[in-house]
């Protein structure tokens, strides 16, 4: 895992006694909310429905033990003992208060963390695979690529005023786990023919009120070029981009405007440009951030073979657990979806079980997953049983990864201000709908997504079911979209049709559900059906 | 009746203008007529509210402030999917009072 070296310790206790000083002028009159609030968006804190929000960056997922400690420590001490994980693999914090916002930031900066461009027109957290370094089918670690931009990215000047908010992700492998395509820049590592490393690059991409997947501007970006072309793309945008609309000022505007040849055009001449002044980094220095990357020491000669004797660890260990680069060894999903459960948020004490387990068993390492989730990615094959029941005796057992009941999920109006519906109550009533073990392995893999506005942080255009909560005439009402996706055949959903209300569109998702049942051939899953015979047949199902 | 609603600025707690000053239960809220936006001036400036707003509400039968819009009766009460955390904790029913 990367360290921090004492620039970025510098960096960060520097931001921590700046927004100390800030907080106490605010709070002695010394500055208006109008100036004080930009300086607390750039510090993660927003103002929600209950009190403030803490937005804390997990970089590309990756957490220590140490850092989930110190997190379950705040939640504890600072928070109502509880945190949630976002789809950005970010954690929130949704009851802090303002005179202790300094306080938190300072115990975050002793564990390498912070909220630094987690809000604002700034690059945001990059996020990638929830596999990396771990994966059996990835090229490489994603990793050390995700942390040199985060490096070359962070504080810099010309990136400190964009348009809009930038998202980045990168990933290594075939499989898109991580909806790559659903960012502003996507980038999957690549080998050519002659073995070199480098980039497909996916610019354009982007959620919210207007979605677009990306579109893909190179085929193979040399790897020590790859900055270099970022900030060829951030250029154009920063030149071209709209910045009298806040809904428009988002890259993928920009390229939907300019039409993505035009776009390319552009961002390859000032490529060319950018290419001749050398700023991009010098093998040395990817040497020596890729060194934390290196891979804990697998043990080897271990055995493949797992105990099955145990019928509900079987059923966990077929639907939570993943292959493995390294012989012996398996990837532990830990879903904190539970039926009844708010999906995404973790206790104190659950934050403490997994990070021994992490700590014992993982090579102290763990992962947020986009659908939060978390990871435990490198478990000795033989150890699986053991940290099976650790998880199960802390609630966090359920085995229903990318099953109906893994619901994605925003705080929606429950928490925040932005919202239109509630999206928590909705993905409740659905999981229980469905709650039944067998009839959840029986439909398969089915990925629910619900936002409570516009905004789209539940991802509902990605969802093979999709809801987004609308306001109708002051009461809450969920459009049901299908047919997304934001694996590597990204695709973005479509509305069925006119609004239910909350029991209404619970019976919705159950039809479209049903109707998959009944309709579907051998092996296919609900958005493989869907794709075969389109949206007329499901209408007619959920509208009758 | 308007009502005059914000977050306290240091702890961020949601807190209702009842005539005097702020509290955090909507049953205190004050009718503020058309005195709304000058009164918030007023706290705003002394650092008491932030990012206060005034809003329509409704004085129910039962003698009780119910603010028209369901994001304000949310603000007012807690996050309905975690009634441990409302401001009626031991009420199983309290969530009811939002929908
Ligand atoms: C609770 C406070 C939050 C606020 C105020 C907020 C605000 C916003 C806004 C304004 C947008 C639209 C941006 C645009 O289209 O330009 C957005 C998009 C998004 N947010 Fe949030 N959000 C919040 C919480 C969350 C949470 C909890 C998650 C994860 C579960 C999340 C993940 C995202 C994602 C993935 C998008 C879509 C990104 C895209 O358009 O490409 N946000 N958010
Ligand atoms: S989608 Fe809307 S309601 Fe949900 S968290 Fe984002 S801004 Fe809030």
């Amino acid at each position: 895992m990367y360290k921090y070296d004492h620039y970025d310790q510098a960096m960060v206790d520097a931001r921590v006694a700046d927004f100390r000083d800030q907080t106490r002028r605010r709070i002695a009159g010394q500055m208006t909310d109008d100036q004080f609030k930009p300086l607390r968006l750039k510090n993660g804190l927003y103002l929600q429905l209950h009190a403030y929000m803490l937005r804390i960056a997990i970089p590309y997922g990756t957490l220590d033990s140490r850092q989930l400690r110190k997190l379950a420590h705040i939640a504890r001490t600072y928070d109502r003992g509880y945190g949630h994980f976002t789809t950005r693999q970010n954690l929130q914090f949704h009851w802090i208060k303002l005179e202790q916002a300094p306080d938190i930031l300072a115990e975050l900066a002793e564990v390498e963390m912070h909220c630094i461009q987690t809000s604002g027109e700034s690059i945001r957290n990059i996020s990638a695979d929830h596999y990396a370094g771990a994966a059996a089918d990835e090229i490489m670690d994603p990793r050390p690529w995700a942390e040199m931009l985060r490096q070359m990215t962070s504080f810099h000047p010309e990136f400190s005023y964009l348009p809009r908010k930038f998202k980045i992700c990168v990933i290594a492998a075939e499989e898109d786990r991580a909806a790559m395509r659903w960012h502003d820049f996507g980038l999957r590592i690549v080998k050519n023919e002659a073995g070199e490393v480098g980039f497909e690059v996916y610019p354009g991409g982007g959620m919210g009120r207007t979605p677009f997947i990306a579109y893909k501007s190179a085929d193979f970006v040399p790897q020590h070029q790859i900055f270099s072309y970022l900030q060829a793309v951030l250029r154009v945008w920063n030149r071209h981009a709209r910045r009298d609309n806040i809904h428009k000022q988002r890259m993928k505007i920009l390229v939907h405007e300019l039409g993505e040849e035009e776009f390319t055009r552009q961002v390859e001449e000032a490529f060319e440009h950018i290419l001749r002044l050398g700023t991009d980094f010098p093998q040395a220095e990817y040497d020596r951030i890729a060194a934390y990357f290196e891979p804990p020491a697998f043990e080897t000669g271990l055995r493949d073979e797992i105990d099955r004797s145990d019928p509900d660890f079987a059923v966990w260990l077929d639907q939570n657990v993943a292959a493995h680069k390294a012989p012996g060894y398996a990837i532990a999903n830990i879903s904190l979806k539970p039926i009844r459960g708010i999906g995404g948020d973790i206790t104190a004490e659950q934050m403490e079980v997994v990070a021994d387990l992490a700590e014992r068993y993982s090579f102290d390492e763990l992962r947020v997953a986009h659908t939060q989730n978390l990871v435990l990615p490198h478990v000795r094959k033989q150890d699986l049983y053991a940290v099976w029941q650790a998880l199960r005796g802390a609630g966090l057992a359920d085995a229903n990864l990318d099953l109906v009941t893994d619901i994605i999920a925003c705080p929606g109006l429950d928490y925040c201000s932005l919202a239109n519906a509630r999206s928590i109550p909705v993905a409740q009533k659905i999981a229980e709908r469905f709650a039944d073990p067998a009839r959840q392995h029986d439909l398969g893999e089915l990925k629910i997504k619900i936002s409570g506005c516009i905004n789209a942080c539940g991802h509902h255009h990605a969802g093979h079911i999709g809801i987004l909560g609308v306001d109708r005439k002051g009461t809450e009402n969920y459009q049901l979209l299908l047919g997304g996706s934001g694996d590597e055949h990204t695709t973005q959903a479509k509305i069925t049709g006119p609004g239910f209300d909350e029991d209404g569109i619970v019976d919705a998702v159950e039809r479209a559900v049903e109707h998959y049942r009944t309709i579907r051939e051998s092996g296919e899953r609900f958005i493989d059906t869907y794709r075969r015979v389109g949206m007329d047949g499901f209408k007619e199902a959920i509208y009758g | 009746m308007k009502v005059i609603t914000g977050n306290d600025l240091k702890t961020g707690a949601v807190i209702w203008w009842d005539g005097r000053g702020w509290s955090i239960h909507v049953e205190d809220a004050a009718d503020a007529g058309d005195g709304g936006e000058q009164i918030l001036a007023v706290e705003d400036a002394a650092c008491r509210v932030n990012g206060g707003y005034v809003i329509e509400a409704e004085r129910g039968l039962d003698g009780k402030v119910r603010p028209a819009h369901i994001k304000d009766r949310i603000r007012a009460l807690g996050p309905t999917v975690r009634p441990d955390l409302t401001l009626k904790p031991a009420d199983p029913d309290a969530g009811s009072w939002v929908i």
